[in-house]
């Protein structure tokens, strides 16, 4: 990474970052949360929650009305899980924060529930995968895992329309669940998704975003914890393409004593127009002794015309933690490394694959899922060639 | 036996007041088998005639001639220079984030061999490479030149050398940082590639100390972008008597 890069001070205090930091407007506790499209006006995009987000694109979904289409989601795993549609309103673990989450709750019509046997030790992921046909859509998945269950759930993401969805997380006490989320629509395609998880008394939950295509891309995740002893560990990886919007929201919410948040979100930026967004919001409150949180937002720029925002925000009510941090660092592609593997023989396109593949390395490592990593390395492979051959195509011009 | 010539070149760099001369016409012949040092005193050039060389982007060749057994060096994208087999142990080797060493290497090896180099015999040299140069195999698994010491970036250098084993060698102050028995194992690691007696060293450094070690066949003293003077190893016993005052005159005149 270049030397623009800054790593932000970690330590157990609340710190400044100096005036003119931004500061949230209002506590991340007291944002609006609501099952009713009515309790939120239509956003203008001077909103806190959506100043980032080009909501010129996102009228359609905004609306509060019917989609156009039922999106088409199939889910299925290994004996003992159980696949069901279930009312809207069984599990409420989710509440609206946004308007769009709160329409597509509202006109989901069912929810698909993918339910965990108590104590199964699932040795096969369970797959969940759902189809935007074209059209405006609205989804609504309920993952439950029983107590003291072992599983891996992949929501796989394809399509090409716009996508409206909520996703209700409830990990069982002492359970270990692992939920992976691939963003990979067409070109065109719009998926803007509200995810919330609670996390039971010593349950740990593994959390993995991956965005790979669509026009935007908007994931809220959204952590608490059920009582002590929880664990949370929220990846992400994004590769962002020239006039792509991949935008992740992050807040985990500690209440109860002695739980472990880890955060960590990698992008990769390349080609006009192409852009990520980090939000990472972690409120400690004053109950939530013996809290261990950290996240890490890195993002690579590979090339002009593509920009990285990225937001840590930290609070902290009570001292009596073991540790807070948070770091972010956005540096450009460092064309020092490339001239170093190229005076070793190795040929400019490789070079740069081997410096974006060991950007993403401990993440891809930190996955657990070997179908994910090796379909991760293999579309990035494809993204790299693509943009090495625009930049050829932009030097000949 | 390859012949690496450098024939009146003249390289400048960008700056914010437009682009500034460096190098002004240089001169240079370096066969298989001949050890050459340059020695200068700081801002000389000599590390842009390294960088220049291998291809750097940051050093625009404006005039001059740099070619290997004939063929057009500065015609060549940097890759094509290395496994053309020029090589370049650079002063401040860059850091590779979440690249292996042992992957680097295997892929380095590869690119300058047209294909993979056959495994079992791969680990071995690579242990044997490290092992040579004081460094412990594990070595392998850590991250390009990520969390090494100044000496560390130095002899995975000269572990790079050995193992991609190239027509010519330029080592740009290989020797600068590097305690007494660290600068003795980087030398010797040199003379065992030297050794095979076809292969050319060009030795860029600053001081005489590193050679006591590595006994140079050419001593060149680069003054103000060009070879002031050129001798054998009595210059160099020169240089170590009574410094560049001599040569910076020299330079100050031209």
């Amino acid at each position: 990474m270049s030397a623009t890069e800054t790593l932000v001070a970690t330590g157990n205090q609340a710190h400044s970052h100096g005036p003119g930091s931004p500061v949230p407007l209002q506590a991340r506790n007291e944002r609006t949360t609501s099952y009713d499209v009515a309790d939120f006006p239509v956003p203008n995009g001077r909103e806190e929650e959506w100043r980032f987000t080009p909501v010129k694109a996102l009228k359609a979904l905004f609306a509060d009305e019917a989609g156009t289409e039922t999106p088409k989601i199939d889910a299925y795993g290994p004996d003992g899980v159980v696949v069901e549609s279930i009312a809207l309103d069984t599990v409420k673990v989710l509440t609206p924060q946004d308007r769009i989450a709160a329409v597509a709750w509202t006109h989901a019509g069912a929810a698909t529930a993918v339910r965990i046997p108590v104590e199964a030790e699932l040795t096969e992921p369970v797959h969940v995968n759902v189809a935007s046909l074209g059209g405006r859509g609205y989804g609504h998945l309920v993952i439950e895992a029983g107590r003291h269950s072992r599983a891996t759930v992949i929501i796989d993401h394809t399509g090409s329309g716009e996508y409206g969805a909520n996703v209700e997380i409830v990990v069982g006490d002492g359970a270990e669940l692992r939920v992976v989320s691939i963003q990979q629509g067409d070109h065109e395609s719009i998926h803007i998704g509200q995810h919330d998880a609670v996390i039971g008394r010593d349950a740990k939950l593994n959390h993995v975003t991956v965005t790979l295509g669509g026009k935007i891309v908007r994931l809220s995740t959204n952590v608490r914890y059920a009582g002590p002893g929880g664990d949370a560990n929220l990846l992400g990886v994004l590769f962002a393409e020239s006039g792509q919007h991949h935008e992740n929201r992050l807040f985990v919410d500690h209440e109860a004593i002695n739980c472990k948040s880890n955060v960590l979100y990698k992008g990769v930026l390349a080609g006009d127009h192409a852009r990520s967004v980090w939000i990472g919001d972690v409120l400690i409150r004053a109950a939530a002794e013996g809290t261990n949180t950290f996240e890490l937002n890195r993002n690579l720029v590979l090339t002009d015309g593509a920009r990285a925002d990225s937001v840590p925000n930290l609070e902290i009510e009570t001292g009596e933690i073991e540790g807070a941090g948070h770091a972010s660092a956005t540096g450009r592609f460092d064309d020092e490394q490339l001239f170093y593997l190229q005076a070793r023989g190795i040929p400019e396109d490789e070079a740069r694959r081997l410096v974006v593949s060991g950007f993403f390395n401990d993440i891809i490592g930190r996955i657990g899922v070997p179908e994910v990593s090796e379909h991760l390395h293999d579309v990035i492979e494809q993204k790299l060639a693509r943009t090495a051959e625009l930049s050829a195509a932009a030097a000949k011009a | 036996m390859a012949t690496l010539e450098i024939r009146d070149l003249h390289v400048s760099v960008d700056t914010e007041n437009g682009p500034k001369e460096i190098l002004r016409g240089v001169d240079l012949t370096i066969a298989g088998g001949q050890t050459h040092a340059i020695m200068g005193p700081n801002g000389s050039g000599k590390s842009t005639l390294a960088y220049s060389i291998a291809g750097h982007p940051k050093y625009n060749v404006t005039s001059g001639t740099v070619t290997l057994d004939g063929e057009d060096v500065l015609d060549m994208k940097v890759d094509e220079r290395a496994r053309a087999g020029l090589f370049l142990a650079m002063q401040y080797p860059v850091e590779v984030p979440g690249v292996s060493v042992s992957n680097f290497l295997r892929t380095a090896k590869t690119a300058i061999d047209g294909e993979a180099p056959k495994l079992r015999t791969w680990v071995k040299d690579v242990n044997k490479a490290l092992t040579d140069l004081d460094m412990d195999p594990d070595f392998g698994t850590r991250n390009v030149n990520e969390g090494f010491s100044g000496g560390e970036k130095k002899r995975h250098e000269i572990v790079q050398l050995e193992l991609l084993n190239p027509k010519i060698a330029i080592l740009d102050e290989t020797d600068s940082g590097l305690d007494i028995d660290a600068l003795k194992i980087v030398s010797t690691g040199v003379n065992r590639f030297a050794e095979q007696g076809d292969k050319g060293v060009l030795l860029i450094t600053h001081y005489t100390r590193i050679l006591r070690y590595i006994k140079p066949d050419f001593v060149h003293v680069f003054v103000d972008g060009k070879v002031a003077e050129e001798g054998g190893h009595e210059l160099a016993d020169e240089l170590e008597a009574n410094g560049y005052e001599r040569f910076l005159k020299t330079g100050a005149k031209a």
